[in-house]
């Protein structure tokens, strides 16, 4: 059984104003995350990301639908009954919402208190707390001092402080610098690996999926329109959001311009070819080339190690009679995708 | 040549109305201080009824939001002479008399209560919204969200709130004497204005300049002290 499923949720906004229509912000979404996954939910401002996260700790509640989390079917629960729910569910959040009127070991605490956990209990859970994220010292710094990724790791020390299985990052380190950023992602790892921890992440930086997530779902308009394993879907998008999407990270086709810079300095006709399946070498499909006499140049693209799966889009320029090529590409078709550009 | 100026010391009937000085002090003091408090609280019940109910809001209410405020902007303009003279009916009902200084420090106290609220509105709405959500995401109920969340967060600028109101408190008691309430205002008016005494006069004012200057300074020392700035 996984420990989130949705199973067509939408959620509707009434109307902010007398003239406006209400937003279907979410928009009929299945969804399953299993026990242990870490999963990205992708998608642009306003697609829906953050609402769908929130629908599953029930900060907002579904206008139909069911959300189960850890078999328990939230939709319909009393605010009370829902307290409760939330209190087995971590969150963490791009400004992180720290209490400024609280110490570090004030705010890890807190959820401690509100689950009623006892003084000694508490005390111990919170040092092992800000030792698990490497703030023991800081523990009576008022959070006004801390750096972001700092004040991050607070957060995420509080989101864990109850033992929670399911943990919510809300694009956790959007506000962060590119090598605090890693410094966070290599601690959100080891709260899936060590403590087991399910993650669901949501961002819009395909740099924070490729480096932690499983599995990725990518949202448009309120809907999921791809979804999969995270490999398989930066190696081969197929809705045009996700394309866009993949291609900030990973090199695919040249674009226009680049592709006429391109052709102005390389002769011959332009191939991409795409490496996805591990048994076949690129070696095997250059001597394919060599062996019928074509001249090529690498003059674009890229190679990606994906969770320690190997993928490239790479594209060549071919040089040689065009009988040869033809018949250099007819052989290489058997083995990979190759496309030739216009 | 015109006849000589003559200076006069300047006359005045301080020295035998000392006693009175200190006793109208009290007063003030006692007028001011059973306002604050209870406007206080009425004040910060309203003023977090006011923010809760809001659309956004932990509870919110369209209903009791809209009559709140109706309510609120209802008294608020009022001059205050004047809501005196209109709650001497509901003071009489609520304390038992109309006049003097318990009809007064009803009078103060719902003036007061209206004011603040307004301050406690303010203040709370400049706590981020994202720590309330962090606070229902660990599923901290409603109420335990307005002790430990909001007031807590808000408390800075909340004590330079309350302040504030002290300093209208005080100016509203002066005007005390209307309705035979007592205190430095109504001193000032009796004995300094009246008798043409500028010199018991100013004494009044004195008094209560000293009094508002030790309660702005140790308001803004706390409100450093919680803001840590």
């Amino acid at each position: 059984m996984p420990l989130v499923e949705l199973r067509d949720v939408t959620k509707v906004f009434p109307a902010a104003s007398r003239h406006g229509s209400p937003v279907r912000a979410i928009d009929g979404v299945d969804l399953d995350v299993e026990a242990g996954d870490v999963y990205g939910i992708v998608g642009y401002s306003g697609a829906g990301k953050s609402t769908l996260i929130r629908l599953v700790n029930a900060l907002e509640t579904a206008t139909s639908g069911s959300i189960r989390v850890d078999g328990t079917e939230i939709t319909g629960l009393s605010e009370r009954r829902l307290q409760h729910v939330r209190r087995g569910i971590g969150m963490i959040f791009q400004q992180f919402n720290l209490l400024r009127s609280r110490t570090v070991y004030g705010n890890v605490i807190y959820p401690l208190q509100v689950a009623g956990v006892g003084k000694d209990e508490a005390h111990a859970r919170v040092a092992e707390l800000l030792q698990f994220v490497g703030l023991a010292e800081k523990a009576h710094t008022y959070t006004d001092q801390l750096s972001g990724g700092q004040k991050q790791r607070v957060g995420i020390a509080r989101a864990l402080a109850t033992s929670p299985k399911l943990l919510l990052a809300d694009e956790s380190t959007s506000a962060l610098d590119p090598e605090t950023t890693q410094e966070v992602l290599a601690l959100l790892r080891r709260v899936n690996e060590e403590l087991g921890i399910t993650i669901m992440v949501i961002t819009h930086e395909m740099e924070v999926v490729k480096s932690i997530a499983d599995k990725v779902a990518v949202m448009e308009g309120g809907r999921i329109v791809e979804r999969g394993a995270v490999f398989d879907v930066f190696s081969d998008p197929q809705a045009q959001v996700t394309r866009r999407f993949v291609s900030t990270i990973v090199d695919d086709l040249p674009d226009d311009e680049a592709l006429a810079r391109l052709r102005a300095r390389h002769p011959g006709r332009f191939v991409r070819l795409a490496f996805r399946d591990p048994a076949v070498r690129q070696a095997d499909v250059y001597a394919e080339l060599v062996r019928r006499g074509v001249v090529f140049e690498l003059v674009h693209g890229g190679i990606e190690d994906i969770g320690g799966r190997t993928f490239g889009n790479l594209t060549l320029a071919l040089d040689g009679a065009d009988a040869d090529v033809d018949d250099a590409l007819t052989a290489i078709r058997s083995r990979i995708d190759a496309r030739e550009l216009a | 040549m015109s006849a000589p100026t003559v200076v006069r010391a300047v006359d005045t009937n301080l020295g035998e109305l000392w006693p009175l000085v200190w006793q109208s002090t009290y007063e003030t003091l006692y007028i001011v201080a059973i306002a604050l408090v209870l406007g206080g609280i009425i004040g910060m019940a309203l003023g977090m009824s006011l923010y809760v109910t809001r659309p956004a809001g932990l509870v919110p209410s369209r209903t009791v939001n809209v009559i709140l405020n109706v309510l609120v902007n209802f008294f608020r303009p009022i001059p205050f002479v004047i809501l005196i003279a209109a709650l001497q009916p509901l003071a009489r009902v609520v304390v038992g008399i109309g006049i003097g200084n318990r009809a007064i420090i009803f009078a103060i106290t719902l003036a007061a209560a209206f004011g603040i609220s307004r301050i406690v509105e303010q203040n709370l709405v400049t706590v981020e919204p994202g720590v309330i959500e962090a606070a229902r995401a660990m599923g901290a109920s409603r109420t335990r969200i307005i002790r430990t969340v909001l007031i807590p967060e808000a408390l800075g600028p909340l004590i330079l709130g309350y302040t504030f109101a002290f300093v209208a408190i005080i100016d509203m008691s002066a005007i005390a004497g209307v309705i035979g309430g007592g205190g430095l205002g109504n001193f000032a008016l009796q004995y300094g204005y009246r008798q043409f005494d500028t010199v018991v006069t100013w004494t009044a004012v004195l008094i209560i300049v000293a009094i508002v200057q030790v309660v702005q300074f140790a308001g803004n020392r706390l409100a450093r002290r919680v803001l840590r700035r």
